[in-house]
């Protein structure tokens, strides 16, 4: 030992492979996201014209009536949706975690919801359901006389937001309950605590981190999100503002920069809110050998309650996944509560002229998903497993794309790769290319995350076992690694792709002929008339399948390789 | 640490008695507690001991109000619990995790009991202050637990339970979360503090050298059932069965049948050996020899020993001693031997001869 320990320490040199891993991937991240989100900030703080920097830009965003009242509408439509969304995860949560209930399998179902249906998609079918004259109002008219302005404007965005968001809350709380041991409880009953008082003074406020972070994702999500509010036609809000400035003013109108930097502020601001509350509070206390908070049996009365509340709450949430279903199937559906009649031309006409949107979704997704499992796969091993150099800024970079609205990084590439034309002639930025990055970008933080559990799991002296027995770094990654990794890979591909097949915000900037759009945009497209909602809504189903078909056969092929390799994880 | 007892800044009140007649408690088919009858002095310090899943948690936690199945009756200090909810008991619980709330500074911790009792805010600030005194903590009342050393949090979870001045103290496990050291010094100062209390405590423990050092008396516990109560000493010496001679301590056990009969009766060990049964020793149909290793000698012979004949297996020196395995037929019997400066000692294979005096050892059927 004291030989060993004379002995200088010397930095491990990195391997050269490793400097070329770091610099092929610091090289992507500068091109497509740094540069171009640097450009929009940049181009924010500068003069039209004459390229002068000014804050002038902000100035007049704050003088504009139409401006402040986005950005007020924003904000005011984002923490609604938290604050409706925790009104419903909230009795969720509890339910599931505090006492035996049956329907506690139904309810964390309930999370993949968000995954495989984009809200924009159910928004359409929502305005049928619960609009003016739709199905619940034109029954509680005839029945009550009475109407209630669920999708009014503003009220529409927050109720189809928070009815698609709500399982962020609910997970994360639901994990954090999970976490707390039962002598946390046991040991406030002994002291004399008990019921509503003990949840309230022990219970929540130990679950208080797991809630922030879903309440703080739920509101950046909201807050960025575009299509939901272009398709129930919700103009004044930051992110549409955005699209249109850019769209109809032209890429040269500072405003829509300003819009961006402003997103991407408020970004970083939840995010900083919510770490900053959590900081030193990891309330994890569950001890080993200990299981959580304590099960309550439901008494009958209580049982009735439970499951009627549970039975709304799914039928609201599922209501987009209902209404998309018959509108897709509906020849007529206006001003009564169920369409007149049932077709399925819809279909027929989605799988003929419009097949293409599938194919290209297909292409995209996949493409996008490889790229983020390639890139995060090779972050979390630069990360975890060498001392290179630089490894930590590309950590940071790729998570940095977390703050970075799809709205933003759309007109941040259509700026940046505008000028740059291809010898035909045609722009960079309208390249198909151009969307499978941005995509692959926007998804990279959530594929890394995967990555990085992937890595962890994989005990460094399995590793060395390997090198001991004579085998090389790269022969190492390649048979003992990466071997052991699939499971998470093919998890962190997964997100990426089925989030990536539904996304549309950066593709609504990026895409420029339908010939390459993928679903999300022809969605889009259809249901801005009447007589495309059906063929809008079966494309919708379509998408919807896809991603529950492709989400579920990886839950199956992960499942079966953890069985397979036992506990030798 | 030092003990800063102002006994009267807490007053507990009389100590009261606890008794517990006939609790059975069942899992599903599983029988986790057997016909436990036990009656605790006031101000006594009792020890719940036994290996790991023999019932002695699961009875503190029917005493403290957290398992529903039961049967029969436990009353402290003349009241039935079993029926009362656990935050009604008034009953305080150190757990074994501390279960410190890390949303809450250490004076949080210790005024939260005080708080659920609503009592006035003077009164509060004045019993929190107290009770950290009493464990020497005050300076560290704004400090949130994760800030505490493994020990330090022991005793704010202690300060915690004391100050409701509660009926009896429940102690689960309190020292199995320190490292050997503190352990030593924490059972000390836990000892002297309910000295001072005078609080009926129980405490719960799988290791019989904390059991030994700080409790007036012990149960011992094994597959849900009280195997026998009484002081260490009296259990040590005088054990009621062989799961009590082999749990506290070392013990011997030879097989063997008796012969002989009235006056005359002796042990014959099988492999060799026989000792005279001494008039009046209760020895039961089937019973095995029992001695501690060091009631018998090597080598040599007591006044009024008897010989038994023996081949060294093995041998460990140990400092003090030296621990002999010897082989006494099919059975392997471990010695200690006082080791002196100077001393040779046998090696293994060498015959040799044990001497045991019949007053020293037991019969023991089960």
């Amino acid at each position: 030992m004291a030989l060993v320990a004379s002995v200088p320490i010397r930095p491990a040199a990195a391997k050269p492979g490793q400097i070329l891993a770091v610099s092929v991937i610091a090289l992507f991240l500068a091109i497509f996201l740094v540069i171009p989100a640097g450009t929009v900030i940049y181009t924010a703080f500068t003069e039209k014209g004459t390229g002068a920097l000014t804050i002038v830009n902000f100035i007049d965003f704050f003088n504009t009536d139409l401006f402040r009242r986005s950005f007020f509408n924003s904000v005011y439509v984002s923490g609604m949706s938290v604050v409706w969304a925790s009104a419903i995860a909230l009795p969720l949560a509890v339910l599931t975690t505090r006492f035996d209930f049956r329907g506690s399998l139904i309810i964390q179902t309930l999370g993949f919801v968000p995954l495989i249906m984009p809200p924009f998609v159910g928004a359409v079918a929502m305005q049928l359901l619960f609009g003016r004259n739709g199905t619940v109002n034109l029954l509680l008219n005839d029945w009550f006389g009475i109407r209630i302005p669920f999708m009014e404007g503003l009220n529409g965005v927050i109720f189809v937001q928070s009815l698609h968001y709500f399982p962020f809350i609910l997970i994360n709380l639901s994990t954090s309950l999970r976490n707390i041991d039962r002598s946390m409880e046991e040991a406030a009953q002994n002291l004399g605590s008990s019921g509503f008082r003990l949840f309230r003074r022990i219970v929540f406020p130990l679950a208080m981190p797991g809630y922030l972070a879903g309440a703080s994702l739920v509101f950046v999500k909201v807050f960025d999100d575009l299509a939901t509010p272009l398709l129930l036609n919700v103009k004044d809000m930051l992110a549409p503002q955005a699209y249109l400035r850019v769209t109809s003013v032209g890429l040269t109108d500072p405003m829509g920069y300003v819009i961006s930097v402003i997103l991407i502020a408020v970004s970083i601001f939840a995010m900083w809110l919510s770490a900053v509350a959590m900081r030193g509070k990891d309330y994890s206390t569950v001890q080993r050998g200990g299981g959580g908070l304590s099960r309550r049996k439901l008494s009958r009365g209580e049982s009735v309650v439970a499951y009627g509340v549970v039975a709304l709450i799914l039928l609201l949430v599922l209501s987009p996944h209902i209404g998309l279903l018959l509108l897709s199937f509906a020849t007529v559906w206006s001003f009564s509560p169920m369409p007149d009649a049932y077709t399925v031309a819809h279909y027929g006409r989605v799988f003929g002229e419009s097949s293409l949107y599938i194919k290209n979704t297909l292409i995209y997704a996949s493409l996008a998903g490889l790229i983020d499992v390639v890139i995060g796969g090779a972050i979390a091993y630069l990360v975890l497993r060498t001392k290179v150099i630089g490894r930590r800024w590309l950590d940071w970079a790729a998570t940095a794309a977390l703050a970075i609205p799809g709205v933003v990084l759309g007109i941040g590439y259509l700026r940046t790769f505008y000028g740059i034309t291809l010898p035909d002639g045609t722009p960079l930025a309208t390249l198909w290319v151009m969307v499978v990055l941005a995509l692959a970008i926007r998804r990279l933080p959530y594929a890394l995350r995967a990555c990085y559990a992937a890595l962890q799991q994989v005990s460094e002296s399995l590793e060395e076992a390997a090198e001991n027995l004579g085998a090389t770094k790269q022969r190492t990654i390649r048979r003992i690694v990466l071997p052991l990794m699939t499971g998470g890979l093919l998890a962190g591909f997964v997100t990426s792709f089925s989030t990536a097949a539904v996304e549309l915000s950066a593709t609504l900037m990026l895409i420029q002929s339908n010939s390459d759009a993928p679903i999300a945009y022809g969605l889009y497209v259809f249901m801005q008339s009447p007589a495309g909602r059906g063929p809008g809504a079966a494309l919708g189903v379509i998408a919807v399948i896809m991603v529950a078909l492709c989400t579920l056969l990886s839950h199956y092929v992960i499942e079966r390789r953890q069985k397979a390799l036992g506990t030798a994880k | 640490m030092t003990v800063n007892i102002n006994s009267a800044a807490l007053a507990a009140g009389p100590a009261k008695a606890i008794s517990i007649s006939d609790v059975n408690l069942y899992y599903g088919a599983l029988h986790v507690l057997k016909d436990i009858n036990l009656e605790i002095q006031p101000g006594e310090f009792f020890a719940f001991l036994g290996p790991s899943g023999c019932g002695k948690t699961t009875l503190l936690r029917l005493i403290a109000g957290f398992n529903n199945a039961r049967q029969g009756k436990v009353v402290i200090g003349g009241q039935d619990v079993l029926d009362m909810p656990a935050w009604k008991r008034d009953i305080g619980m150190v757990f074994q995790s501390y279960a410190l709330w890390p949303h809450m500074t250490v004076a949080a911790n210790v005024a939260f009991g005080l708080e659920e009792r609503r009592l006035p805010r003077a009164e509060i600030d004045r019993r929190v202050k107290a009770a950290l005194e009493l464990v020497g903590l005050k300076h560290l009342a704004d400090r949130r637990p994760s800030q505490l050393s493994g020990g330090q949090q022991q005793r704010v979870a202690l300060a915690r339970t004391i100050a409701i001045e509660p009926k009896v103290l429940l102690l689960d496990e309190p020292l199995s979360n320190l490292d050997a050291k503190m352990r030593v010094e924490v059972r000390r100062e836990l000892r002297e503090l309910q000295q001072r209390l005078q609080l009926t405590t129980i405490f719960v423990t799988h290791d019989q050298e904390e059991a030994n050092t700080v409790c007036d008396r012990i149960a011992v516990f094994n597959e849900g059932s009280i195997q026998q109560v009484g002081t260490p000493m009296g259990l040590y010496e005088k054990p009621a069965n062989l799961f009590v001679a082999n749990f506290l301590g070392t013990a011997n056990i030879l097989d063997g049948k008796v012969s002989g009969s009235g006056a005359a009766r002796s042990f014959e060990v099988v492999g060799g050996g026989s000792i005279p049964i001494p008039a009046g020793a209760d020895v039961p149909a089937g019973a095995k020899l029992v001695f501690r290793p060091q009631y018998a000698t090597i080598g040599s012979l007591e006044p009024g020993a008897v010989a038994l004949e023996g081949i060294i297996a093995h041998r460990e020196f140990l400092g003090a001693t030296v621990r002999y395995g010897v082989r006494i037929g099919a059975s392997t019997v471990l010695i200690d031997a006082p080791f002196h400066s100077g001393d040779a000692l046998l090696e293994p294979g060498t015959t040799t001869t044990l001497g045991l005096k019949p007053s020293s050892v037991q019969w023991l059927a089960h």
